[in-house]
C-alpha cells in the first residue's frame, strides 16, 4: 500500500538510520518495555485509496437528512442562516487553517490581526469593552463565566435561569463541581425568568445571576429589571448568554450593565455540522480584563514603529501560570472566529440590522399564521426568531411525520421539561420563505386534525 | 493608522457599501418595534465594517499572506504535531450530509453521521487499548478536565473523598496542572531525574492516600519514553490512585504501544495533532477521552450506542459526570480524523510513528554537535536541545528562533519544557521529506556558527519578515484589545 502523506523512501530510511547509528527502526523503540509493547496489527479497518474512500464517505453522508435537502424550523441554539460563499473561500486559505496558535508574531500577523478584528466586532455587538479570541462554544463559555464570577466575587452561589439553553445549564452543573459553586435554578414563568423567585434567592452570597437574552424560548428577558435586582447586592454580577445576531436589532446587554456577555457566533458563517465545531465568544468589562479565560490579542508596534499585533496578557494563561491559571483553556476556535468575522464583514452595519429585523419579521409571520390556524402560542412576550407552540400532542411523533413531508420540525421541549410535554420550539430565520412557512403551517394543521 | 501600517478591515469601511445578498423579504411587514418595546430596540448600530465582497476577499487574502502555516513551510513546533493536513479531509467534512445537519434532528435521520462517530470511537479505542471512548470534549485541555472529573467521580463513588491531589511531572504541559486545579484538585509536582524521566524515588515520596491520579504524557514532553511505566503504574495503583494519559504525544507510538496496555485508566487524544484535524490558527480541535471498563459509567452523557443495528444516544446514565459540552463534540473535526484513520489503516498508522521517530532521531544526531543535547538517548517523535552554549555567546534561544524566520521556517517550541534551560523543542513529524529536514538542519548549524562569528546577525533577527520584533511590554502594559475609530 502506498501512503501519499509519507515521503520517506527506503533509501532515505537506510541513510537516516545509518546516521543515527542503528540497524533497524525497531531499535529506536527498544525503550518501550517488552510487556507493554504492542504486537500485531491495530484492530481498525484496512486503508483505502482516495477515490474509493471518497465514494464510501459521500454515500455515508448522503444517508443523513440535512438542512439543504429539507426545510428546517429547528433552532434551539443552532441556527440555519445564509452563509455567503466568500466565508468558505477565506477559511480555506491554508495559511490560516494549517497554522498553529500565533506564537511567532512576525510570521503570524494575518491570524493575529484577524483575531483583533473579531474581538472588535464582538465588542461592538455586545456593547462590552473587551472580548477574547473565542471559546469552544456558547455553553462552555457560559460555564467559564460562572466560575469566573465566583472566583472574582469570592462568593459561592450562582442563580441560573432555567430559561437558558438546557445543555448550557447541564454544562454549568459539570463545570462548577471543581471550584465547588452552588447552582440555584430559577424557574421560568410565561417563558421568562421568574423575577420573584430571583429576588427571593438573591442574597449576599450570590456571585452572579445568569440569564439568556433572548432566552431559550426566544423571549427577550427584561435585562433592566434583572440588573436592578442584581444591583441590590453590591458585588453580584449579571451574566448573559446572547445570540449575537439578535443583538443586531435588540439593545445589547452591555447597555444594561452586563458584567459578562457570552454566546455562540455559529449564527455568523458557521454551518450546523451536527453541533460542532461552533464558536463561543466571551466579552466583559475593562475591570475583568485580566481575568478573561483564553487568548487575547493586543495591538502594539514593532521596532520600526509599525502597527502590529501579539498575544497578550498571557500571565492569565495555563502555559505561564500552570496551576494558578484562571482557566485551563488552551486551544480556541480561531478558524471559526475567522468565518464569523468574514460573515459579519459581509453583513456590515446595515446588513446585520436588516437580517436581525427579517428574523423577527418572519418569526412574527409564523406566529400569526399558527394562531390563525388554531394553534396556541405558549408565550406572548417580545421575541426574536423563535416561538413556542402548544401542540397538545407528542412533538417527536409530529416531527417524524413532518420529516416524511420534507420538513425538519421544531425542538421537542418535552425532552427537557415534563411540564413542556407537547410544546414545540419553532425557529424561523431569514432564509425561510413565506411559502415555506405557509406549507409548514398547513402540514402542521393537517397533522393536527 | 500611519501610511506604513497594514489596514484593518474597519479602515476600509465606507458608509452604505455592502458585501451581502439578503434573502427575499416576502412576508407582510409588521411593527416589530412596538412588539419589542422601545427600550429593547437597539439605538446605536454596532460599527461593523461596510465593505464590498472583493474588498473582503482582498483583505483576508492579504492577511493570509501575512501568516505561516504548514502548507507555507516546515513547522517543527514541538509538542504540537504540525503535520500535513490532508485536503481530502477538508472535502469530506464539507459534504452537505455532514456539514449541514442539525444536532437535534431525530436520530433516525442522521444514521450516517452516527455510524461515523461510532466507528471512530471504536477505532480510537483500538488504537489506545481502552474500553470505551467519548467524542464530547472539544479539545485536549477539555479532555484532561473531563478525564479528571471522571476520576473524581470514581473515587467519590467509592466513598473516597480524601483524594485531593493530582501528581504532575515538572516537564508537563501547563494544561495538566491547570486542568487539575479547575477540576478541584491540588496539583503536586514530581521531579524528573537526570535521564529526563520521572524520578521514581520522588514519585514514591509524593504518592500517598491522598493521590487521586498521576497525569503523564508518554513519551513525555522531552520526547523520551517513560520506560519505568510499569513500575510507575504499580506505585500509583497500589496507593489507590489512577493513571491519566495525556495523548499529546501519541504520534510517537501508534501501533508500537497503547496507553491501555501501559496501565493507564483514562486517556485523552488530540485529534487535531495525531489525527490531522487542522490547527486552524488556534482551533477548533477535538479531545476524545477513552477509559477502562471500570470508568465507563462515569463518561459524559449521552453516550452513543448501537441497538439492533441502529445508532441511538443513551441519556440514562445515572453515574455520569454530566455534560461537558453542548451537543456531541466537534463533529466536523471528528470527520476529518476519521477520514485520516481510514486512509492510513493499521499499517499506515504504524509507519506514521516509525517515520516520525526516525526523523526526530536523525535531526537530533545531526544537530547534537552544534547544540547542547541535555538527554543523550534515543528520542521518540521530538527532542530537546538547549541553547546554553549560545547563551554564553550572548545569543539567546529566542534570537535563534527569530533567525529561523529568515529562512522561511517556523521555529521549534522554545523555553518549554520549563525544566530545561534555553530549551528548543523540535518535532519534525512524519510528513516532512529528508530534503526539508536536511535544509533545516543546515540552517540551524549556520545559526550556531553565526552565534560564534556574527552574534548580532542573530540578535537582530528577523531581517526578512514583514514586521520586526514586536513590543510585547507595551502590549501588556497598555492593553489595546480592540479597534476604536479615530474621532
Amino acid at each position: 500500500m502506498e501512503f501519499r502523506y509519507l515521503p520517506m523512501t527506503e533509501r532515505d530510511k537506510s541513510e537516516m538510520l545509518k546516521r543515527i547509528g542503528v540497524e533497524h527502526s525497531d531499535d529506536l523503540f527498544s525503550d518501550i518495555p517488552e510487556n507493554v509493547r504492542f504486537k500485531g496489527d491495530l484492530d481498525i479497518q484496512e486503508p483505502k485509496n482516495e477515490y474509493q474512500l471518497m465514494r464510501e464517505l459521500t454515500e455515508l453522508a448522503s444517508r443523513n437528512v440535512n438542512l439543504k435537502s429539507h426545510t428546517s424550523f429547528l433552532g434551539a441554539g443552532v441556527y440555519d442562516h445564509y452563509i455567503p460563499s466568500i466565508v468558505d473561500h477565506v477559511i480555506s486559505r491554508s495559511e490560516f487553517y494549517t497554522a498553529y496558535t500565533p506564537y511567532q508574531p512576525e510570521i503570524s500577523q494575518g491570524e493575529l490581526q484577524a483575531i483583533f478584528e473579531f474581538q472588535t466586532m464582538i465588542c461592538e455587538l455586545t456593547g462590552m469593552d473587551v472580548a477574547n479570541s473565542s471559546m469552544y462554544d456558547g455553553g462552555t463559555a457560559l460555564a467559564e463565566a460562572v466560575n469566573l464570577s465566583a472566583g472574582q466575587t469570592k462568593k459561592k452561589k450562582v442563580l441560573v435561569s432555567k430559561a437558558i439553553h438546557p445543555e448550557s445549564l447541564a454544562v454549568i452543573h459539570s463545570y462548577v463541581k471543581g471550584p465547588g459553586v452552588e447552582v440555584v435554578e430559577i424557574e421560568h414563568q410565561d417563558g421568562k425568568t421568574d423575577l420573584e423567585q430571583l429576588e427571593r434567592e438573591l442574597d449576599e452570597n450570590t456571585a452572579s445571576v445568569v440569564v439568556q437574552y433572548p432566552n431559550f424560548f426566544g423571549q427577550i428577558e427584561p435585562l433592566d429589571e434583572i440588573r436592578s435586582l442584581v444591583d441590590t447586592q453590591k458585588k453580584a454580577m449579571m451574566i448573559t448568554s446572547s445570540n449575537p445576531l439578535a443583538l443586531g436589532y435588540i439593545t445589547p446587554p452591555g447597555e444594561f450593565g452586563a458584567d459578562i456577555v457570552v454566546g455562540d457566533a455559529q449564527v455568523f458563517g458557521i454551518p450546523a455540522q451536527y453541533g460542532g465545531p461552533h464558536c463561543g465568544y466571551f466579552a466583559t468589562t475593562k475591570k475583568l480584563m485580566r481575568k478573561v479565560p483564553g487568548r487575547l490579542v493586543g495591538q502594539t508596534v514593532d521596532e520600526e514603529g509599525r502597527r502590529g499585533f501579539v498575544l497578550t496578557l498571557q500571565a492569565r494563561e495555563q502555559h505561564i501560570r500552570r496551576d494558578k491559571a484562571t482557566s485551563n483553556i488552551c486551544s480556541n476556535q480561531a478558524l471559526n472566529a475567522l468565518a464569523s468575522s468574514v460573515a459579519m464583514s459581509s453583513l456590515g452595519k446595515q446588513g446585520l440590522k436588516k437580517v436581525a429585523w427579517m428574523n423577527i419579521q418572519k418569526a412574527s409571520y409564523m406566529k400569526e399564521q399558527l394562531k390563525l390556524n388554531g394553534f396556541d402560542i405558549a408565550y406572548n412576550g417580545a421575541f426574536f426568531n423563535e416561538i413556542v407552540v402548544d401542540l397538545k400532542r407528542n412533538v417527536s411523533e409530529v416531527n417524524r411525520e413532518l420529516l416524511t413531508r420534507g420538513i425538519i420540525g421544531g425542538y421537542d421541549l418535552g425532552q427537557v421539561d415534563e411540564q413542556l410535554e407537547g410544546f414545540m420550539l419553532v425557529a424561523v430565520t431569514e432564509i425561510r420563505s413565506k411559502k415555506e412557512i405557509d406549507t409548514f403551517v398547513k402540514e402542521m394543521g393537517d397533522l393536527h386534525e | 493608522m500611519s501610511n506604513k501600517d497594514f489596514p484593518l478591515i474597519f479602515e476600509l469601511s465606507q458608509e452604505s457599501r455592502t458585501g451581502f445578498s439578503l434573502p427575499e423579504f416576502d412576508v407582510p411587514e409588521v411593527d416589530v418595534d412596538e412588539m419589542i418595546g422601545d427600550s429593547y430596540v437597539r439605538k446605536s448600530e454596532p460599527d461593523l465594517p461596510e465593505v464590498s465582497e472583493l474588498q473582503i476577499m482582498r483583505h483576508y487574502t492579504a492577511l493570509s499572506k501575512r501568516n505561516h502555516g504548514v502548507d507555507s513551510g516546515f513547522y517543527p513546533l514541538g509538542s504540537c504535531t504540525m503535520k500535513y493536513n490532508p485536503k481530502m479531509n477538508e472535502d469530506v467534512a464539507r459534504l452537505t450530509g455532514f456539514s449541514h445537519i442539525h444536532p437535534y434532528q431525530p436520530s433516525e435521520s442522521v444514521q450516517g453521521a452516527l455510524h461515523l462517530m461510532y466507528d471512530l470511537q471504536e477505532s480510537l479505542a483500538a488504537i489506545t487499548g481502552m474500553n470505551t471512548v467519548t467524542l464530547q470534549p472539544a479539545a485536549g485541555a477539555h479532555g484532561e478536565w473531563t478525564g479528571l472529573m471522571m476520576i473524581r467521580a470514581f473515587h467519590e463513588a467509592n466513598g473516597d473523598y480524601n483524594r485531593t491531589k493530582v501528581i504532575v511531572p515538572d516537564s508537563a504541559h501547563g494544561t495538566n496542572p491547570a486542568s487539575a486545579t479547575v477540576a478541584g484538585f491540588e496539583a503536586v509536582t514530581v521531579k524528573s531525574d537526570e535521564r529526563g524521566l520521572v524520578d521514581l524515588e520522588d514519585l514514591k515520596r509524593v504518592v500517598d492516600e491522598q493521590t487521586a491520579a498521576l497525569m503523564l504524557t508518554n513519551p513525555n514532553t522531552l520526547g523520551l519514553f517513560e520506560e519505568d511505566i510499569e513500575e510507575m503504574a504499580a506505585i500509583v495503583h497500589e496507593a489507590g490512585g489512577k493513571l491519566y494519559y495525556d495523548g499529546a504525544n501519541l504520534n510517537a507510538i501508534l501501533g508500537y504501544a497503547r496507553p491501555g496496555d501501559m496501565g493507564f485508566d483514562v486517556v485523552h487524544l488530540n485529534l487535531h495533532k495525531t489525527f490531522t484535524g487542522p490547527h486552524g490558527g488556534g482551533g477548533p480541535g477535538s479531545g476524545p477521552v477513552g477509559v477502562t471498563a471500570e470508568f465507563a459509567a462515569y463518561l459524559p452523557k449521552p453516550i452513543l450506542t448501537k441497538q439492533d443495528g441502529v445508532y441511538v444516544f443513551d441519556y440514562n446514565r445515572p453515574q455520569s459526570i454530566g455534560r461537558v459540552k453542548p451537543y456531541y463534540g466537534n463533529f466536523g473535526i471528528n470527520v476529518r480524523a476519521y477520514t485520516y484513520i481510514r486512509t492510513m489503516g493499521p499499517e499506515g498508522l504504524k509507519k506514521v510513528s516509525e517515520y516520525a521517530v526516525i526523523n526526530a532521531n536523525y535531526m537530533m544526531r545531526r544537530l547534537q554537535e552544534e547544540f547542547d543535547l541535555p538527554f543523550d538517548r534515543h528520542c521518540k517523535h521530538e527532542f530537546i536541545l538547549s541553547g546554553r552554549r549560545q547563551k554564553k555567546l550572548g545569543v539567546r534561544t529566542l534570537d535563534m528562533a527569530k533567525r529561523l524566520l529568515d529562512f522561511g521556517y517556523h521555529p521549534p517550541t522554545i523555553y518549554f519544557p520549563i525544566n530545561v534551560e534555553e530549551a528548543l523543542m523540535v518535532e519534525p513529524t512524519e510528513t516532512e521529506s529528508k530534503e526539508t529536514l536536511d535544509d533545516f538542519i543546515d540552517r540551524m548549524i549556520q545559526i550556531a556558527n553565526e552565534a560564534k562569528d556574527d552574534p548580532q546577525m542573530v540578535q537582530d533577527a528577523p531581517h526578512t519578515t514583514i514586521v520586526s520584533r514586536m513590543d510585547e511590554t507595551q502590549a501588556a502594559r497598555k492593553p489595546v484589545l480592540r479597534y476604536q475609530k479615530e474621532e
